[in-house]
């Protein structure tokens, strides 16, 4: 299995341990991840004004890329993935958008949402399988309290994500399954975590951890795993609970090391 | 701002935000499920229904814009696909268009910087508090 991958500028940075136990688990499980030449930045969050079509160019470059190469592309991080996919929903649905983006960037043929934006968990559950999953862990995270955190970028608006049941997701529970843990399922995990207003303000961003980190503390959670750097820095900053990348369980379970500063 | 200006804006985010207020229902769902519900004076049910009365100017000047997290629940829950967390967004870009009204500036950026502030809250801070 091939696939393109774009990174996003966060898991170059602050959230490496994401990029790299991504690669080095899809090692592992037999998917070659490509990284696709001279990426842009995805700006964070999908531009949802629609007089704002130069912010989505990035996007659709990317998309345009992984077409010519006829690879879906692959993405680990939430908040690249809604962008990405949204705006690539975009290019399929969106008459304005697709003209103007296609003429600017002078696209030929015209890019028109052909590529299959897949995030790493999707990779898991429909083309690897997590059958294949079980069979590469070493160290099973038996007896191991684990609640997902999906927030919000994962799941809505499913609409246009379909990612998974956005009420009642299941794929992360199912990783950890797989990976020898036990799934905590917590009713605060498709809520909200304050995302980008913790740059202003913290007393909302905090409430929102603390509801979060409390409701999994009673329903039994040891440990949270996300897929969302901004996630990650939010539960960490205003809760007392371990928090993890997925990617960081899976390699731990896979049984490879990951070094602290790598 | 006269009462024209406020009709043209309103007539302007409706356009950004590709909302259609006639097609609400008033059902509230999307108010009842904000996670944001008490932070704000005005709830997502109230942007749809004043923006499409006209009234832009009370929305534009009450911090409940900057309430709102872009959880994407409101857009989630209704029924009629109204999206009201667009139509949000396009009261917040229009206040923060006109030059000088930016919500973070560069020079503000270290304020909220620490050792693990992830690139991405930089950009989507950016993104959503400056034009
Ligand atoms: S997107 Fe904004 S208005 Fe809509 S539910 Fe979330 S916080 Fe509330
Ligand atoms: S959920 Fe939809 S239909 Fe109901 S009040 Fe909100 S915008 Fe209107």
């Amino acid at each position: 299995m091939e696939y393109d991958y774009y990174p996003g500028c966060t898991l170059k940075n602050k959230a490496s341990h994401l990029d790299i136990c991504a690669r080095k688990a899809a090692e592992k499980l037999g998917a070659a991840m490509t990284e696709i030449p001279e990426w842009q930045c995805c700006g964070g969050v999908y531009p949802m004004a629609g007089n704002e079509t130069a912010q989505k160019l990035p996007a659709v470059r990317a998309l345009n890329e992984a077409k010519s190469r006829g690879r879906d592309l692959l993405c680990v991080c939430s908040a690249c993935y809604h962008v990405l996919k949204s705006v690539n929903y975009d290019m399929a649905n969106n008459a304005t958008v697709i003209t103007k983006a296609n003429t600017y960037l002078e696209n030929d043929p015209w890019y028109k949402g052909e590529t299959r934006v897949l995030h790493y968990l999707e990779m898991l559950r429909d083309d690897i399988g997590f059958e294949k999953v079980k069979k590469c862990v070493e160290k099973p995270l038996t007896g191991k309290k684990i609640a997902s955190y999906y927030g919000c970028l994962l799941l809505r608006p499913s609409k246009i994500m379909k990612f998974d049941n956005p009420e009642n997701p299941s794929v992360m529970e199912s990783l950890i399954k797989a990976l020898g843990g036990e799934p905590v399922i917590d009713p605060f995990r498709n809520e909200c975590c304050g995302g980008y207003v913790s740059a202003e303000d913290t007393e909302l961003t905090e409430k929102k951890v603390r509801d979060i980190v409390e409701s999994v503390k009673a329903h039994g959670g040891e440990m949270i795993v996300t897929a969302c750097p901004l996630c990650m820095y939010n539960l960490k900053k205003y809760g007392d609970l371990p928090v993890k990348y997925f990617t960081e369980l899976i390699c731990e379970a896979f049984g490879i090391e990951v070094l602290e500063d790598d | 701002m006269t009462e024209n200006e406020e009709k043209k804006l309103c007539a302007e985010a409706l356009i950004i935000s590709g909302v259609k207020p006639e097609k609400c229902m008033k059902c509230g769902k999307c108010s009842g499920a904000c996670p944001s519900y008490d932070e704000m004076e005005y709830h997502p049910h109230q942007f749809v229904d004043m923006v499409s009365k006209g009234q832009i100017k009370k929305l534009m000047e009450s911090a409940s814009i900057y309430k709102c997290l872009s959880c994407f629940v409101c857009v989630e829950r209704c029924p009629r696909n109204v999206m009201p967390a667009n139509i949000i967004e396009a009261v917040r870009a229009l206040q923060e268009r006109p030059q000088g009204t930016d919500r973070l500036t560069p020079d503000e950026v270290k304020n909220i910087l620490d050792d693990d502030t992830p690139q991405q809250l930089l950009m989507a801070a950016f993104r959503k508090y400056s034009r």
